[in-house]
Formats: C-alpha cells, sequence, structure tokens
C-alpha cells in the first residue's frame, strides 16, 4: 500500500522521509505540467486535462544523509466544479496552489484554494504559492496580469511559499519543491498519525495468500 | 468555468457506493462519464458525517445548544449512516485491488465477530468459532456437539458440488439445509450460528428452501475464508470510515476522465419515446456565483432510487439506531470493534438484530468513544424502539442515541432496458456489502449488456507513475 506521509526512517547518519503533496489551483493554470516537470522532466503543451495517474512519486536530496519523497496527488480534474473529495486532503503534509500570472482572475482562485485548505487540511501544512507561465511573460512581458510584488506581499501575509515558475523552461521548478522539502519537519517523519500504517493496519494486496480454514480461498 | 460536454456515455446520479464503483469502473473503461450529486458531498446514504452533521440531521436536540461541544472536534468525528463492514475475502475487497482504489485507503482488522445466545438476564455473548480449532474451543457448544461442529466445519472445507462423493449421500442440489444439518446431528443452537453468524442469513426460511445448501455452504466459506485471510474476524474497515469508499472509486473515476459536479439538481430528464437521452440540472454554486443551467445528452443514465421514485419499489422497512458510547461492549475481550449478532430465535424475531462497532482505532472518533450502530429489519409499523430494544441491551451505558423513522428500502420496478434508466438498490440490511457489488455487477450486466469481470482492470493501467 502507498505509505501515508509522513512516514520515515533512519538509517545510521541518512534520513528518508516521505510526504503527501496535493496540487490546487483553477483548471488550465498548468498544476499537472509542473508536476510533469519536476517528475520526469518533461512538458507538453497540448496536454489534456489531467488523465490517468493516481499519484505520482518523486525524491529529492536535501544533501548526502537526507532524502525527501514526495507522493504528488494531482486533482484529476474534481476541482473543475469544485468536487474535490475530503479524502484529497486528508493528511496532506504540504500543498501547492498554482495560478496563471497571466490571468488575473487565477490568483483570486488561488486564495479561496488556501482558504479551503486551511478549512480542510492539516493544521500544519505548508502551503506554496507558484505563479505560473512565466516563460509566456519573458517573451512578451505585457502578458503579464499579475505583479510579482502583489502575489509576494499576499503570500507573506498568509504565510505561505512563494515562487514564480514555469513549468515550460523548467524555471524554479524544483526550487520550489525543495524548498518546500526543507520547510517539511524531518525530524517529526515517522507514523505521527495512523494512516503512515504499521499500526495493525491491513495491506489489501492481489497475491495476499488466502490460507486454508474452509476450503479453497476465492479471494 | 468550462463547458459541459454535448454528450455522453453515461451519466450516473447519486454518489453512493454502488454509483461509483460503477462510474470508476465505465471510465476506466474508456466510457465517457458525468457524474451527479444533489448533494454537496460524496456518498449519499453511504456517507460518513460529522457528529454536528448527525446531531442536526437527526435533530435530536434542543434549539440553541451545540450538543456536538461537548464531543471534541466535530471534523474528528466520521460517522457511517450505512452499518456495514466489509468481508476480507469478499467481492468488494476484490474491486478495490483490481481498481488500485486501495492506493487511496487504509483498512484495518475488525477486532471480533460474536453471536448473542439466550436473551433477557440470562443471554451470553460468546465469539463466532471460525475454524475447527476454535470450534473445539468456544464456549457455545458442549463437549460432543464440539465434536459434531468440527466434523460439520471440515466437511464444510472439502465439499465440492461437482464431486457427488463430497455429498455425503444428499442430494445436494434438492435437499434442505435442515437436511445437511440433521446429517451432522447438530443441535439447534449450532444450527442458530452457523446459520446467522457464519452463513449470515438473517431469517431461518434458508433452512427449509429446498436447494440453498450449495450456497449455504459458500457462505460459510467466505466466511472462514475471510476470518483466515487476517485472522480476528471476517471483517476489514476503512480508516475515516466508509463514506471514504465512494470518494476512492469517484477519485478513480475522475482520473479516468469522469466528470464531477457536486451540489446540482435533475431539472428534468429528457426522452425521445420511451428512452432517456439526457438531462437538464442546475449547478449550484457555493461560492456565491451564480449557478449554472446546462443540457446535455447521454446514451443512458444510471442513478440511486431516490432519482427516480416513480421507477422504485419499496420492499422493506429498515430500522437503525446510531449510538455513541464511551466503553467497549461487554463480553467482547474489550474489542475496539466488532459485530455483534443476535439470532432472532433467542429473542423471539424473524429478523436478526445486528449490532457493528468500531472506535477510535479506526479514526472514526476521537479517543475513548465507541460508535454502535444497532439495526434489523421492521416487523411491525410501530415501537421500532421495541424491536432493536435487545440491542440496546447488549450495549450498556449509551452517550447519545440517533434514530430517526424506519428506512424504506427500494429496488428498481424494471432492468432499464425499456427506457435506458438503470437503478441501483438501497443499501440493505445485510452486514457486508457482498449484496451491494452483486448489485453493481447485476446493474453493469443490464446497462451494458456483458458481465462485469473485475480482474484485469488493473492491466495495461499505469496508476502510478513512479520517478
Amino acid at each position: 500500500m502507498a505509505a501515508r506521509g509522513p512516514a520515515g526512517s533512519r538509517v545510521g547518519n541518512s534520513r528518508f522521509a516521505q510526504f503527501k503533496l496535493v496540487l490546487l489551483g483553477e483548471s488550465a493554470v498548468g498544476k499537472s505540467s509542473i508536476v510533469l516537470r519536476f517528475v520526469k522532466d518533461q512538458f507538453d503543451s497540448y496536454r489534456e486535462s489531467t488523465i490517468g495517474a493516481a499519484f505520482l512519486t518523486q525524491t529529492i536530496s536535501l544533501d548526502e544523509n537526507t532524502t525527501v519523497k514526495f507522493e504528488i496527488w494531482d486533482t484529476a480534474g474534481q476541482e473543475r466544479y469544485k468536487s474535490l473529495a475530503p479524502m484529497y486532503y486528508r493528511n496532506a503534509n504540504c500543498a501547492v496552489v498554482v495560478y496563471d500570472i497571466t490571468q488575473a482572475s487565477s490568483l483570486d482562485k488561488a486564495k479561496q484554494w488556501v482558504k479551503e485548505l486551511q478549512r480542510q487540511a492539516n493544521e500544519n501544512i505548508i502551503i506554496a504559492l507558484a505563479g505560473n507561465k512565466l516563460d509566456l511573460v519573458t517573451e512578451q512581458p505585457d502578458k503579464r496580469a499579475i505583479q510579482t510584488a502583489d502575489a509576494e506581499a499576499y503570500a507573506r501575509e498568509a504565510g505561505l511559499l512563494f515562487f514564480e515558475t514555469s513549468a515550460k523552461t523548467a524555471e524554479n521548478v524544483r526550487e520550489l519543491f525543495t524548498s518546500i522539502a526543507k520547510k517539511l519537519p524531518l525530524d517529526q517523519a515517522g507514523p505521527r498519525n495512523p494512516r503512515s500504517g504499521g499500526r495493525g493496519g491491513v495491506e489489501l494486496r492481489p497475491d495476499t495468500p488466502g490460507t486454508q480454514a474452509g476450503g479453497p480461498c476465492s479471494c | 468555468m468550462d463547458d459541459i460536454a454535448p454528450e455522453y456515455d453515461v451519466i450516473v446520479l447519486g454518489t453512493g457506493l454502488t454509483e461509483c464503483v460503477l462510474s470508476g469502473v465505465l471510465s476506466v473503461k474508456g466510457k465517457k462519464v458525468l457524474h451527479i450529486d444533489r448533494n454537496d458531498h460524496y456518498g449519499g446514504e453511504a456517507a460518513s458525517v460529522n457528529i454536528e452533521t448527525l446531531f442536526k440531521k437527526y435533530g435530536n436536540y434542543t434549539k440553541g445548544e451545540e450538543p456536538w461541544k461537548k464531543y471534541g472536534r466535530v471534523n474528528d468525528w466520521n460517522i457511517d449512516l450505512v452499518p456495514k463492514l466489509l468481508m476480507s475475502c469478499g467481492e468488494l475487497t476484490n474491486i478495490l485491488v483490481s481498481t488500485d482504489v486501495t492506493r487511496y485507503l487504509e483498512f484495518k482488522q475488525v477486532a471480533g465477530s460474536y453471536v448473542q445466545q439466550g436473551s433477557g438476564a440470562k443471554a451470553t455473548v460468546a465469539k463466532v468459532p471460525s475454524d475447527a480449532g476454535e470450534a473445539l474451543r468456544s464456549s457455545l457448544m458442549g463437549i460432543f456437539e464440539k465434536r459434531r461442529m468440527k466434523s460439520f466445519i471440515e466437511w464444510v472445507g472439502t465439499f465440492d458440488t461437482t464431486d457427488s462423493a463430497s455429498h455425503k449421500g444428499l442430494n445436494i442440489n434438492t435437499c434442505t439445509m435442515k437436511d445437511v444439518y440433521d446429517k451432522f446431528g447438530l443441535e439447534a443452537g449450532t444450527r442458530d450460528f452457523i446459520g446467522h453468524a457464519m452463513a449470515l442469513y438473517q431469517t431461518d426460511s434458508y433452512i427449509s428452501e429446498k436447494g440453498t445448501a450449495p450456497e449455504t455452504i459458500e457462505r460459510i466459506r467466505l466466511y472462514g475464508n475471510s476470518v483466515s485471510r487476517y485472522g480476528k474476524s471476517p471483517y476489514i474497515y476503512p480508516l475515516y470510515g466508509l463514506g471514504e469508499l465512494p470518494q476512492g472509486f469517484a477519485r478513480l473515476s475522475a482520473i479516468y476522465g469522469g466528470t464531477y459536479m457536486l451540489n446540482t439538481n435533475i431539472d428534468e430528464v429528457l426522452y425521445e419515446g420511451t428512452k432517456a437521452v439526457g438531462i437538464k440540472a442546475t449547478m449550484q454554486d457555493r461560492g456565491g456565483e451564480e449557478p449554472m443551467k446546462f443540457t446535455t445528452k447521454c446514451k443512458k443514465i444510471l442513478a440511486d432510487p431516490s432519482y427516480f421514485p416513480g421507477k422504485a419499489q419499496v420492499t422493506g422497512q429498515l430500522l437503525k439506531a446510531i449510538c455513541i458510547l464511551n466503553h467497549p461492549l461487554a463480553g467482547t475481550d474489550n474489542s475496539d470493534s466488532c459485530q455483534l449478532i443476535i439470532p432472532q430465535s433467542q429473542v423471539g424475531r424473524k429478523n436478526d438484530i445486528y449490532i457493528a462497532v468500531v472506535s477510535s482505532a479506526h479514526n472514526v472518533c476521537p479517543k475513548g468513544y465507541y460508535i454502535a450502530i444497532v439495526s434489523t429489519i421492521a416487523e411491525t409499523s410501530a415501537n421500532h424502539h421495541l424491536e432493536l430494544a435487545p440491542g440496546f441491551e447488549r450495549l450498556g451505558r449509551i452517550e447519545e442515541k440517533f434514530m430517526g423513522p424506519s428506512i424504506p428500502l427500494y429496488e428498481p420496478l424494471e432492468s432499464g432496458v425499456n427506457d435506458n434508466i438503470f437503478i441501483s438498490k438501497s443499501y440493505d440490511a445485510t452486514s457486508h456489502f457482498e449484496t451491494t457489488t452483486d448489485d453493481v455487477k447485476d446493474i453493469y450486466r443490464r446497462a451494458e449488456g456483458h458481465d462485469l469481470v473485475v480482474e484485469g482492470l488493473r492491466e495495461g493501467t499505469n496508476l502510478v507513475g513512479e520517478e
């Protein structure tokens, strides 16, 4: 079963911790693209809406002894009509709220998602605000609809990490995830909540052997 | 806001477990699905709610008071509205594994399965033996009866419908279960717990009906196999409550392209001749924006019965009381969770009384609390409290009791072939989801014209992209 973050272990001097990260933001701001860049170092301009992955994982090394693994949950389009399930937020350790710096309304939507996170998620969730599509502005500065300083001021006030990113050129994408990793409570990593497994949970696997009590197990 | 597509293969109404499993499976198979719920949350009748919502749903408090405040943080409560558990070797478990929905959920064992013998002051509670070894240690039987039970259980294990040598000289397809019990010389009390606590029949009609022996044996095996999969009891339960199940399957559907709209009312179903071909609907906006009206076409509609009351009939009435306790059930070895069955014969009823208990061990309530749901099929139209009384006796001191009027159980009048509207059944009184998955498969067959093969659904899919 997928580890529920934060699950951690320590062998000798090295630390390994796993965290659940959720993505939020309006449709078409580039949530999936940021993850695709971070996880597979790919970009596809004509990508259809999110399809096909329960979650993606990626590890980063903070230093030679510390490895952080992100279990990254995409909205699967359920944000489009405000139909995200509570399950999505459950036990999320960190979140990336994305807006599009060329769309003025997308920052307002991002602010609503931050509020929703504060309502639904763990109290001490780490939230990063990412203003995506920086490449469009680099090419044509007049396309910018949201000033860096405005978004930064909001982020500071709300206690969020802040980056302007480009999933297309990869600018600041790795930095975004690395700064989240640095803020996560690595020392608390471990079975902080029962969802991290190992507390009497059962693993459901197709190959779980059915031992016999009353004949051949049909499961 | 994006436009709704002009046409979908399937529109699903209601986000109960049945609908969400179907939506998920159909999306995985490449169908274009629009999934709608009139509520602002997933799960419908299969949702789990917090304690404030529960108080407000039942309205059993004085206006102006906020009784939920004495129970800690409201969101630490995930109280099921449907009293069910998963058989660990059951079909829902199989579907969960086959679709990888297990990736979103964590399960825990239910600590024990118990049965009551006798009634009133003489009632005793004992663990249901699940294998020959436990049968020999059980307090449910005397020493000679234990040997007979052991040989019965061993026979169930080796029984093969196609091998008449294993049929003990009975004509297994036409005999009754009474004939089988007689063959082993089992006493009435033993028959009671085999039939009700292991085969999980809720009435005694299976005993005298001809031809039910193979099914009964299959049920006992499912019970035994489920116990032996993880030990202790045949049941498992998802952390944070049963409401996680529909959410997990809804996410599966969304990942495969399913579109989700909560808070959306169906204004009209569009027909061509007798066949449904589309809907008119309105999505309410919680953020204060204008409601969004839309029309879309579809090849078929799947729905829970509440969306088509005129196309469903009532088949029975379920009685249910949700009780908050601050102690485990007496006689259950301080189990953090259990099922306790009170067979109908023990308390002079026709239908069994079930008690399902879960607790903070399953992240459904704060530490120190237990949630017990007592349920049965109504046998009278009055005094439902009295019908559940033998169940309440087992609970001891009750902090809060939530009990509404009896709950009608619906099933569709027609198969759906004539009008393209395929309706599910209500969650019945059984303690597990086997009938729910039967319904899923039945609806799938009616709607798609072929059997749902769950095995292999995960083949060729890549649900987790590893780096």
